[in-house]
């Protein structure tokens, strides 16, 4: 008795205050909503349909996995329009919840989940990733360039493989340093980490470094500030964090994938079903602008935009290390 | 090929003496307390309350001076509020660190978010508010000396002044411990309280005394970690160091010079870790990045299962001293 009143405290703990009528609800993942990367998109898109619509949208974020489904939960069963998971590491919570309730609609960011009232969108990172190959290597002075990942997962794997073919792309002779930060979702988290892992791939010969690494990469893209060496920014554009020396950012439009789920449930043109955002849809692309302009030459761009248009016309083949085999 | 051997060793022990810093530090802090006869699993909480105020107060202030004096501050009040707890109220020591580490953790992520509205982060230090690297004389010079001159240059030179101040403040703590008055008395108040009381000396006072003297060396540890390693402080961004230096402590012993080279070890694993992945390593070829990420771990078990012997606390470590009525 006491338990049951004690686990109704916690729920009721764990959920948010008092949420709106046909609101919508979203999770971030690890690393929180101001990684100023992944989870920071996902909040973009959230903020942008509570401008447009005045709609205040349920919001939680995951602290450790043992959270995961008791959010997803609370939110579903306070009769979210959507609920939006964000991460591939809430796959198996949105499976059980989705299941529990049959008829509240679910998004799931970054991973695939085949339930008649489950939406999955999935990015092809590694197009995105290639681009920005292209960019360190063509900006490159040793030819040598480096990537830290986050945990080593094989969504992480697909940016570094589709960067290291880019890389090459660009310069054959290119090579290609990598390091993955851990192998738990703290890898996400631990800037402290990833600028060491920097540091050893500059003195080691690279002089630009990818991170997609969420909140990691912030380490990262410091270490290759005090090292005045490039680095390439990841899911939001993150140009505007060391101007001078972040090369570009491949921009994975999280916001998009949010915003549509939102704005969908309430229109009611949200389907169920896999989407995929590639290059071709303007879910992954390079971030250009007035903080990275200088670094860029225009040859450069030149070539990234030609190979864009190539792998769109499907003449570049870019691996997806992640595609069933 | 010699030469890139040389490079990349002094690119190695450079890393090592960074990561080594706030775990040194952090040990040298459980010296004081458990020396003293309290045990102390609160290093962790009082390493990122301070990693908090010092990135806080670097911020507003501008000055990574301001920002350390405020670390110092913050860890000296929990290390205060630790000492109450466990010394005059005599409660259960463990319960007050594990304590203490909560409250850090959450505290500083609910200020931040208060703050700085970055989502339990602080902002990015601009450089002149943080420390930043340092060149010896002659490291210019004598880089060009084979070897030692390279490893002048390259590992003793070009660090921020917490890792000189680090460095010195070993021999000091293993001077103030074994031989002053205040260290032979600290050592007896932990191995034998009674007698101390006997001979007229507050079991209390020494006691408090040796949390605020582990208090500071939190403090800069913490200063570190967002000041000087890094540029700002992100949430839970001690990362399990206070509990590696528990352990570096009583793999050695409780002893100074043991505890640091302990700690050296761990941090040489951690440096190397990150250098040997997707390195191809002569007659084993490419080792899994999950096999080189154990190895810091694996190093542990064994060290600490097959050549530390028996390690023996101080005896009154972990119990509260009540006068004899």
């Amino acid at each position: 008795m006491k338990n049951a009143a004690l686990a109704a405290l916690l729920a009721a703990g764990l959920a948010a205050p008092a949420m709106a009528q046909n609101a919508p609800a979203v999770t971030f993942d690890v690393g929180g909503k101001f990684d100023r990367s992944f989870n920071q998109a996902a909040y973009d898109g959230a903020e942008k349909f509570k401008k447009e619509t005045g709609v205040q949208y349920a919001e939680f974020e995951v602290r450790n996995a043992a959270e995961r489904e008791q959010s997803i939960r609370n939110l579903a069963r306070r009769g979210a329009s959507v609920v939006v998971a964000v991460g591939f590491n809430n796959r198996s919570a949105v499976e059980t919840v989705a299941r529990e309730f049959p008829n509240v609609k679910f998004t799931i960011i970054d991973s695939v989940v085949e339930l008649p009232n489950v939406q999955s969108v999935v990015f092809r990172e590694h197009e995105g990733s290639f681009l920005v190959g292209m960019l360190a290597a063509m900006a490159s002075k040793s030819g040598k360039v480096g990537f830290v990942g986050g945990m080593d997962i094989p969504l992480i794997r697909k940016f570094y493989k589709g960067y290291e073919e880019g890389a090459k792309y660009a310069n054959p002779k290119a090579d290609v340093l990598m390091n993955m930060t851990g192998t738990t979702p703290a890898a996400f988290n631990d800037p402290t980490r990833g600028a060491e892992l920097a540091r050893g791939q500059f003195d080691r010969g690279a002089d630009v470094v990818y991170a997609a690494a969420g909140a990691t990469g912030l380490g990262v893209y410091q270490a290759a500030k005090d090292a005045r060496k490039l680095a390439i920014g990841v899911d939001s554009n993150q140009n505007h964090l060391h101007p001078g020396t972040m090369l570009s950012s491949m921009i994975k439009r999280v916001d998009v994938a949010v915003y549509n789920a939102m704005i969908g449930a309430r229109k009611g043109t949200w389907q169920a079903g896999v989407t995929v955002l590639g290059l071709k849809e303007e879910g992954v692309g390079w971030a250009i602008d007035e903080f990275n302009r200088k670094l860029v030459t225009p040859e450069m761009e030149k070539k990234v935009n030609e190979a864009r248009e190539a792998i769109i016309a499907g003449k570049i083949k870019v691996t997806d290390v992640t595609a069933p085999r | 090929m010699m030469d890139d051997a040389l490079a990349q060793a002094v690119s190695l022990l450079a890393s090592t003496l960074r990561l080594a810093v706030p775990l040194v530090l952090a040990a040298l802090a459980g010296l004081f307390a458990e020396r003293s006869g309290v045990v102390d699993i609160g290093l962790e909480g009082k390493m990122l309350a301070a990693a908090f105020a010092s990135a806080a107060v670097a911020h507003v202030s501008g000055s990574p001076w301001m920002g350390l004096t405020a670390a110092v501050a913050v860890s000296c009040a929990l290390a205060g509020v630790h000492a109450y707890a466990c010394v005059t109220q005599r409660g259960n020591q463990v319960v007050a660190g594990m304590a203490i580490n909560v409250l850090a953790a959450g505290t500083t992520v609910v200020l931040a978010y208060a703050w700085f509205n970055e989502g339990g982060n602080t902002p990015a230090l601009p450089d002149p508010a943080r420390f930043r690297a340092i060149e010896l004389p002659l490291a210019a010079a004598l880089s060009g000396v084979p070897v030692l001159g390279r490893i002048y240059a390259g590992v003793v030179s070009g660090h921020n002044i917490l890792v000189y101040a680090a460095a010195m403040l070993v021999p000091l703590v293993s001077f103030v411990v074994f031989r002053t008055r205040f260290g032979l008395r600290l050592r007896a108040v932990g191995e034998n309280p009674h007698a101390v009381d006997t001979a007229g000396i507050s079991v209390s006072w020494l006691r408090y005394r040796a949390m605020f003297a582990c208090g500071a060396l939190c403090g800069i540890a913490g200063a570190y970690l967002s000041t000087a390693q890094g540029a700002a402080f992100q949430r839970e961004m001690t990362a399990g160091r206070g509990f590696l230096a528990l352990a570096a402590l009583i793999f050695g012993k409780w002893m100074p010079v043991p505890a640091v080279l302990a700690c050296l070890l761990f941090a040489f694993a951690d440096a190397l870790q990150g250098r040997l992945q997707g390195v191809e390593l002569p007659g084993i070829g490419v080792v899994p990045v999950q096999a080189i990420q154990a190895m810091p771990y694996l190093l542990t078990v064994l060290l600490l299962a097959g050549f530390v012997g028996r390690a023996v606390a101080p005896k009154a470590s972990g119990v509260p001293y009540a006068k004899e009525k």
